[in-house]
């Protein structure tokens, strides 16, 4: 189980965060991992604060808990830096990627203790340039995969255009939008700490 | 050799069902297992399965429905959860005592109230003397392959009882995780078809179904009934084994890890084992000899068998997600002291409530049972053996 990466999400209700997580988990299954991807359930009210989670290892996965320690934190709206510990228990050999355009001394005053490193990205700007609309999901997922060089961003890229065609079977013209959102996000995203 | 998949354990239940098509599902939704209903539907709207779809208005009519089926000579099955079963619970005891091999997915979640839409096994607690197979499921790949052998243990001629297939309601029923398929027909042949002896649309047989039956027939029906329970262990054995030869995967009526030299053990069911065998790793590395047992045959309840794994420990400790507020300790706590007291296993045996209402147990909590148990493996036994794991106080 050395390789095991745990990643917790923080979200919104409604931002897409639990789908994000399920396209990662998707993605790391199809290079041939063992998965999981689960959103923490509660009675969901839209905009409230989400929690969602992925295991991503070479071996067999059986533990069966909410992540405490995490090795990567994906915080999908930056207003929740101020309502939720969002590096409670995450390593500091670890990672948090923040969609935010806050300046990396308000974010590091806001993280007050936390001593890891901080990458963020524009996940709006980058979703209205591709989309047109405002879905922060799809950046971050390319944000998180970059970040902790879970998989090859090639592969990545190829796998998530096989996604999308199966996802947007019905939708197909949104296809173009999120993969030139994938794209530009794995460009995007800073190394601020 | 199988299909690599990746599947939420609702979806993995779905998969199975579609590959079982059945004759009638009958079913109405309710959280945590609403979405085997769901994409039931999906495959009876797209022609996958021929299935009779009964969108019916109540679990009470769900199960009434699946007792018509099956009593008529069809495959019924249904899905359902917490107040859905407790609903059906009438019928739950008509169902079995009629002897109709209906296959259940319960997606376990706490009865309210207070009203809570998380998991714990209250809801299966309630029904463990109904008359009902129990199997319980770690995960997405076992709550799958439980229910592709539901139908041959079910509608075996010296069993015919309704069989139930549960999972921990969204830990399981909600995670992606990684499961192998079988392939359709592989499926469809372990299965077969279901031919039962006597039914209701067999012109040359009529048959009256569910009579009144007076002093002088129900004792005899009831231990009729019992037989058939103790006929499962016997037909669980057989079809968990030609199970394992065309897949590979073997089941028991429980799962022993690191048991045979383990001093100190844990039994609990469904999701939880998972956690605890990551634990159990962590202290073997450690040097210390911790095991697991993990029940998958709930009813029929292997008494002699887990007595006898458990009676070479210093110290066992039971996981109850269900408290059953009598003062006395937890369903499965009872059952396995009293299979060690009549198979004079003498082990030190404490209990925990746990996980109850959805809260969750991490492998902290579990490695603290492991302290707990080392502790009375060197100082011997406890009168405190009713005891809470995670517990705000």
């Amino acid at each position: 189980m050395n390789d095991l990466i745990e990643i917790r999400w923080h979200g919104r209700g409604g931002q897409g965060a639990k789908t994000a997580s399920l396209l990662l988990a998707d993605a790391a299954f199809n290079t041939g991992k063992y998965i999981q991807g689960f959103p923490e359930y509660g009675p969901e009210r839209m905009g409230a604060p989400i929690t969602a989670y992925n295991r991503i290892s070479s071996t067999p996965i059986t533990i069966h808990s909410n992540i405490y320690e995490p090795d990567y934190v994906v915080v999908v709206d930056d207003g929740l830096l101020d309502v939720v510990d969002v590096t409670a228990g995450l390593k500091e050999s670890g990672a948090i990627v923040i969609n935010t355009t806050k300046t990396g001394d308000e974010l590091k005053s806001k993280l007050k203790d936390y001593k890891g490193s901080i990458y963020t990205i524009d996940a709006r700007k980058v979703s209205i340039e591709a989309l047109g609309k405002y879905f922060p999901n799809t950046p971050m997922l390319a944000a998180i995969v970059k970040v902790s060089g879970i998989m090859n961003e090639d592969d990545f890229v190829k796998d998530m255009e096989g996604s999308f065609k199966h996802k947007f079977a019905k939708k197909p013209e949104v296809i173009e939008g999120n993969m030139k959102a994938i794209k530009l996000a794995l460009e995007q995203v800073t190394k601020i700490n | 050799m199988g299909i690599r998949e990746r599947l939420s354990g609702n979806e993995a239940a779905a998969i199975a069902m579609k590959q079982i098509n059945p004759d009638v599902v009958a079913a109405f939704p309710i959280t945590p297992s609403t979405e085997i209903p769901q994409y039931f539907s999906t495959f009876v709207s797209n022609g996958e399965v021929d299935t009779e779809f009964v969108a019916v208005e109540s679990e009470h009519s769900a199960m009434t429905a699946c007792i018509g089926a099956e009593a008529a000579g069809a495959r019924a099955m249904t899905a359902t959860s917490a107040n859905g079963l407790s609903f059906m619970w009438e019928q739950i005891y008509i169902a079995s005592s009629l002897r109709l091999p209906i296959v259940m997915s319960l997606v376990n979640r706490a009865v309210s109230g207070p009203l809570n839409i998380n998991n714990d096994h209250s809801d299966a607690m309630g029904v463990r003397d109904a008359g009902w197979i129990m199997l319980f499921s770690e995960s997405n790949q076992e709550a799958y392959d439980n229910l592709l052998m539901a139908h041959r243990i079910a509608e075996h001629k010296d069993v015919q009882l309704p069989l139930m297939v549960c999972q921990d309601g969204f830990i399981t029923s909600h995670s992606i995780e990684n499961i192998e398929l079988l392939e359709d027909d592989k499926v469809k042949s372990f299965i077969g078809e279901y031919k039962p002896e006597h039914y209701l649309l067999n012109r040359d047989e009529p048959i009256a179904v569910g009579p009144l039956d007076v002093q002088a027939y129900l004792f005899e029906h009831k231990y009729q009934q019992a037989e058939a329970m103790r006929n499962a262990k016997k037909v669980i054995a057989e079809v968990s084994k030609d199970f394992e030869e065309l897949t590979g995967r073997k089941y028991s009526f429980f799962e022993e890890y690191k048991l045979d030299d383990a001093e100190i053990a844990i039994v609990c069911m469904n999701s939880t084992a998972g956690t605890t065998k990551f634990v159990v790793d962590e202290l073997r590395s450690k040097g210390i000899k911790a095991g697991l047992l993990k029940i998958r045959m709930f009813r029929p309840f292997p008494s002699e068998e887990i007595a006898k794994a458990l009676s070479h420990l210093k110290a066992v400790a039971v996981l109850d997600k269900s408290d059953s507020l009598n003062g006395a300790g937890g369903a499965l706590f009872e059952d396995i002291t009293s299979a060690m007291y009549t198979n004079k296993a003498q082990v030190p045996v404490i209990n925990y409530v746990y996980g109850i209402g959805g809260r969750d147990t991490t492998s902290t909590d579990i490695e603290s049972v492991y302290t707990d148990l080392a502790e009375i493996a060197t100082n011997g036994g406890t009168n405190d053996f009713y005891r809470y794991l995670g517990l705000r106080k």
